[in-house]
């Protein structure tokens, strides 16, 4: 595992400073329409990656296994727009129950 | 102890509470994953502490669990945490205090904070929906973390399908974004970046590339896709 206490503060380092730059820094200035609209799709695009990088790739190669069927389970579950701890709930449950059969 | 609240500034106030009481119940899950992914307890509760924004905390600790660096798990993580940047845009109009309140205020520029203070109407309300969902939101994301991290220790990551877990709470978070094309656009970009390139980068890196799916947002904005604030 790679986790360290680096990460931890650098990304802590990085997130406030993310936080400070629009509030105090940049403060009212307004910045360019297109470039707000491409700032906010942040989340879209990563969010988008995570899950699916995550659900099909084992370290640098491909593989489908329980994990898609839990990932359907989730989106499923997000589609009916259950709250996100039952989300979280269903599909990692739906992936413990495929994994032990 | 008898503690009573004008009416106009009751709903802003139950309204952070119950919105702080589901989020603590996320940063439980958010506990148990991180040390599912290999982070300790403490780390756990620094990182909710110290970081404070959920999506990127949970991108990090996904890079990690997958075997990817810290520099892999770095990258995405602060690109997500480069929205709050634009939420500190938006919201820093509303602050004309000191530059110690206002530096101690940005550390709790995250999603919630600011859909509460843009759903409200007049200033005074503004600052109130502010800090009541800062303070009842950082505790218990603080709280819950404690918990999950404690509670996690105890169980196998993988044989409890932890790993999709994760995966299930971005795709929760994932959901609201999709309502404008931009969004579905930049998400259908950020995936296929993210696939494609798996095989080819080390892990971690193909989260960071798939942020340049966000240059969708060149064409111009449809009328829906105006100031969206993740609720």
């Amino acid at each position: 595992m790679n986790m360290s206490w680096a990460l931890v503060i650098w990304l802590s380092i990085g997130a406030y400073a993310f936080k400070m730059l629009g509030f105090v820094v940049v403060g009212s200035r307004k910045l360019p329409d297109v470039l707000s609209r491409c700032l906010m799709l942040i989340p879209a695009a990563l969010l988008a990656a995570l899950v699916f990088n995550s659900s099909f790739t084992d370290g640098q190669s491909y593989a489908i296994d329980e994990r898609a069927i839990g990932l359907g389970v989730a989106i499923i579950a997000a589609w009916r727009k259950l709250p996100l701890i039952v989300v979280v709930i269903l599909g990692a449950a739906t992936t413990a129950v495929l994994r032990a059969l | 102890m008898k503690f009573r609240l004008e009416p106009e500034v009751r709903p802003v106030v139950t309204s952070a509470l119950a919105l702080s009481g589901a989020v603590g119940v996320f940063a439980l899950a958010f506990g148990v994953l991180a040390v599912g992914a290999g982070a300790n307890v403490w780390q756990a509760c620094a990182l909710s502490f110290f970081t404070f924004t959920g999506a990127s905390q949970l991108s990090a600790m996904t890079v990690i669990g997958t075997g990817g660096s810290v520099g892999g798990a770095l990258g995405g993580a602060l690109l997500l945490a480069g929205r709050n940047g634009v939420y500190g845009l938006a919201l820093s109009p509303y602050f004309n205090e000191s530059l110690g309140k206002r530096l101690l205020a940005a550390h709790f520029v995250i999603d919630e904070t600011t859909a509460m203070m843009t759903a409200q109407t007049n200033p005074r309300l503004q600052k109130i929906a502010f800090w009541t969902t800062a303070i009842a939101l950082f505790s218990l994301w603080n709280l819950g973390t404690l918990l999950g991290a404690v509670l996690g220790s105890a169980i196998d990551p993988h044989t409890f399908g932890l790993d999709v877990g994760f995966t299930a709470a971005y795709v929760a978070m994932l959901f609201p974004h999709l309502k404008t094309i931009n969004g579905r656009f930049a998400a259908a970009g950020g995936a296929l970046i993210s696939v494609v390139l798996a095989p080819f980068v080390p892990i971690g890196l193909p989260i960071l590339a798939s942020g340049l799916a966000i240059f969708v947002g060149l064409r111009p904005a449809t009328s829906s896709a105006k100031t969206e604030v993740v609720q």
